[in-house]
């Protein structure tokens, strides 16, 4: 690691000066969360920041409802913490399942909600300094592009950058329409979860719509999203069964009349794009529907169209589509939470 | 309570400019203890090259193995990419913190019981964690103790063994023969 000045400070008015502190563009102060990605950049050399602020002791941790009825959740609040949340496992059990199905629980007990929206790609090119990457060091090129592309993107990628962003706790905000609550010195300002990650285009080394000096500070869930608590469900499918990035993941959330139509739907697919990907002209088809494979089929169709391979990625577009279908018939039968929740609870949600 | 000063002892520099020191303090094993260290040291090396306390592994210094998991104010968590300056303050407990004098941690006899370990490297984490895991109380299931044990690689395949260990100590029934699935399973889904 290169050497880097450090503080600590303990209100958020202090991190929002501190960030600003010989800011260099070429080595741009960051804040630190958990550190698990940043602390690992770090090493690598990827990121080499003259400074963090570690944001740590900032009153930014709670969970807490918002006047409407929705949740609040802090920046700083753990991954861990924000998943067993009892009003977050019960009003979005959604989110619940897809922190649980990323990273380990040490991972989890460390990661905040701010720092896992920032989480950098896990591109094997990015990681290594010794080969070109536009994300990296822009305008060198892209070895991704005609290498080893595995885990890259089949959609929205472009000829500078084809990285896929590596969260589950973003597929699931994304779905649940979420809100980020952002500060620098200059203010404060809220960002549709949707125009906070963006596509590659011709500046794939800005992941996100954030300036720099940007704090997120709050993650909020609309109240009306608790409406689809019990039919949820978070696929993930990957090389291995626990601890891995996902190579398709699919979030879906229904709610259901009581006549079996499905009256709202929500889906958004990771492991994908340079962000979370969700077309709501694709989950309108389901609206005032009755569930059945075809129409589920129709709907992968729409979420996939103009998916295009890399060649080593190519397996990706016929495995999102057959997931996009499982999750749905899934969600149609209700919620998974991917909780322990022992033998009697988890009977009755396989119900 | 007993309270030692590290600040004094020079450590080895990789470095060869003056970098400055951040005071910490850190209460290890039940010990309160002073360091001056650098900003990047991690918590990993401060407990390894600082304090010689061996037990917690370098597996992999990135996150991907678990062979450094410690308890940080009781939770479990990967020392390797724990910047030590950001633990300032904290409570931490290794392996070597586990025993009461000749008592052995009821996991720790365990492990020997069910023969949990073959070469050992990945054991102090696997403990750790295992401590960890029982404090969060979210595991009931021994479906629910593999995937909540994942984020702790055993390259000589101890797996069951250590689940078993695990179980045990909770009081978790080893499983019953799973059913068969009835409606479409999440991969990764813990189904007891
Ligand atoms: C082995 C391994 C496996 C993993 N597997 C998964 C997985 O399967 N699924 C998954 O989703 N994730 C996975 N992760 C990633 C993990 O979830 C992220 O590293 C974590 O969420 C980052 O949060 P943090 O608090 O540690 O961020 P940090 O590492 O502290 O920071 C990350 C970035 O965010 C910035 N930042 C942090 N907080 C703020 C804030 N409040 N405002 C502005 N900027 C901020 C930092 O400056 C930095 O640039 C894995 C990580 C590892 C190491
Ligand atoms: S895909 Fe993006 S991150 Fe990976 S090498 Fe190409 S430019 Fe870099
Ligand atoms: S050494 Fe920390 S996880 Fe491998
Ligand atoms: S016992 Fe050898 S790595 Fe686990």
């Amino acid at each position: 690691m290169n050497p880097f000045a450090y503080s600590a400070p303990t209100d958020t008015d202090a991190a929002l000066v501190a960030i600003q502190t010989d800011f260099n563009d070429s080595m741009p102060n960051r804040f630190l969360a958990g550190g698990t990605n940043l602390v690992d950049l770090m090493k690598a050399d990827v990121m080499h920041p003259a400074r963090l602020v570690d944001v740590n002791g900032l009153p930014l941790d709670a969970i807490s409802e918002t006047a409407d009825g929705g949740l609040q959740l802090g920046a700083l609040a753990r991954n861990a913490d924000t998943a067993y949340h009892p009003w977050v496992r019960t009003r979005y059990p959604l989110l619940t399942a897809a922190i649980l199905a990323g990273a380990s629980p040490q991972i989890r007990n460390m990661a905040s909600n701010g720092g896992n929206l920032l989480q950098r790609t896990r591109c094997h090119y990015f990681y290594d300094v010794g080969v070109p990457c536009n994300k990296r060091d822009p305008g060198s090129g892209c070895s991704a592009i005609g290498g080893v592309t595995r885990q890259h993107a089949i959609l929205g990628a472009s000829s500078h950058c084809i990285a896929t962003h590596p969260s589950d706790l973003c597929v699931a905000l994304a779905a649940l329409g979420a809100r980020v609550h952002v500060q620098s010195a200059r203010g404060e300002r809220e960002i549709e979860f949707a125009d906070f990650h963006r596509l590659p285009g011709d500046t794939p080394q800005h992941d996100t719509t954030l300036a720099a000096d940007e704090l997120i500070t709050q993650i909020t869930l609309p109240a009306e999203a608790a409406a689809f608590a019990a039919h949820s469900v978070y696929l993930k499918l990957r090389d291995r069964a626990s601890y891995a990035f996902a190579l398709v993941s699919v979030a879906a959330a229904l709610q259901l009349d009581d006549a079996g139509r499905i009256t709202q739907a929500r889906i958004a697919l990771g492991g994908v794009a340079h962000k979370p990907w969700r077309k709501p002209d694709a989950e309108a088809l389901l609206h005032g529907a009755l569930p059945h494979d075809a129409l589920f089929a129709r709907v992968a169709d729409a979420l996939l169209e103009g998916a295009q391979g890399q060649g080593q990625n190519d397996f990706k577009i016929t495995l999102a589509h057959r997931a996009i279908i499982r999750v749905l018939q899934s969600a149609v039968v209700g919620t998974l939470t991917n909780r322990d929740e022992g033998d009697a609870s988890a009977e009755e949600s396989l119900q | 309570m007993l309270t030692e000063n590290h600040a004094t002892a020079t450590p080895p520099s990789p470095v060869t400019m003056a970098a400055p020191l951040y005071p910490i303090e850190l209460t290890v094993n039940g010990t309160r203890h002073q360091f001056e260290i650098e900003t990047w040291v991690t918590l990993l090396d401060l407990l390894r090259e600082r304090m010689l306390l061996t037990g917690s592994k370098k597996g992999c210094d990135h996150g991907q193995c678990g062979a450094c998991t410690v308890l940080s104010n009781g939770r479990r968590i990967n020392a390797c990419l724990a910047l030590a300056v950001s633990q300032n303050g904290h409570e931490i407990t290794t392996i070597e913190g586990l025993a009461d004098g000749n008592q052995l941690h009821p996991l720790q006899q365990a492990f020997i019981d069910h023969d949990a370990l073959q070469c050992g490297y990945c054991t102090p984490g696997q403990i750790c964690s295992a401590v960890g895991l029982m404090r969060e109380g979210e595991a009931h299931t021994t479906a629910g103790v593999r995937e909540l044990m994942s984020g702790n690689v055993c390259r000589c395949g101890a797996y069951p063994q250590i689940v078993q260990a695990v179980s045990q100590v909770m009081g978790i029934a080893p499983a019953a023969q799973p059913e068969a699935p009835v409606r479409p399973t999440v991969v990764g889904t813990v189904l007891s």
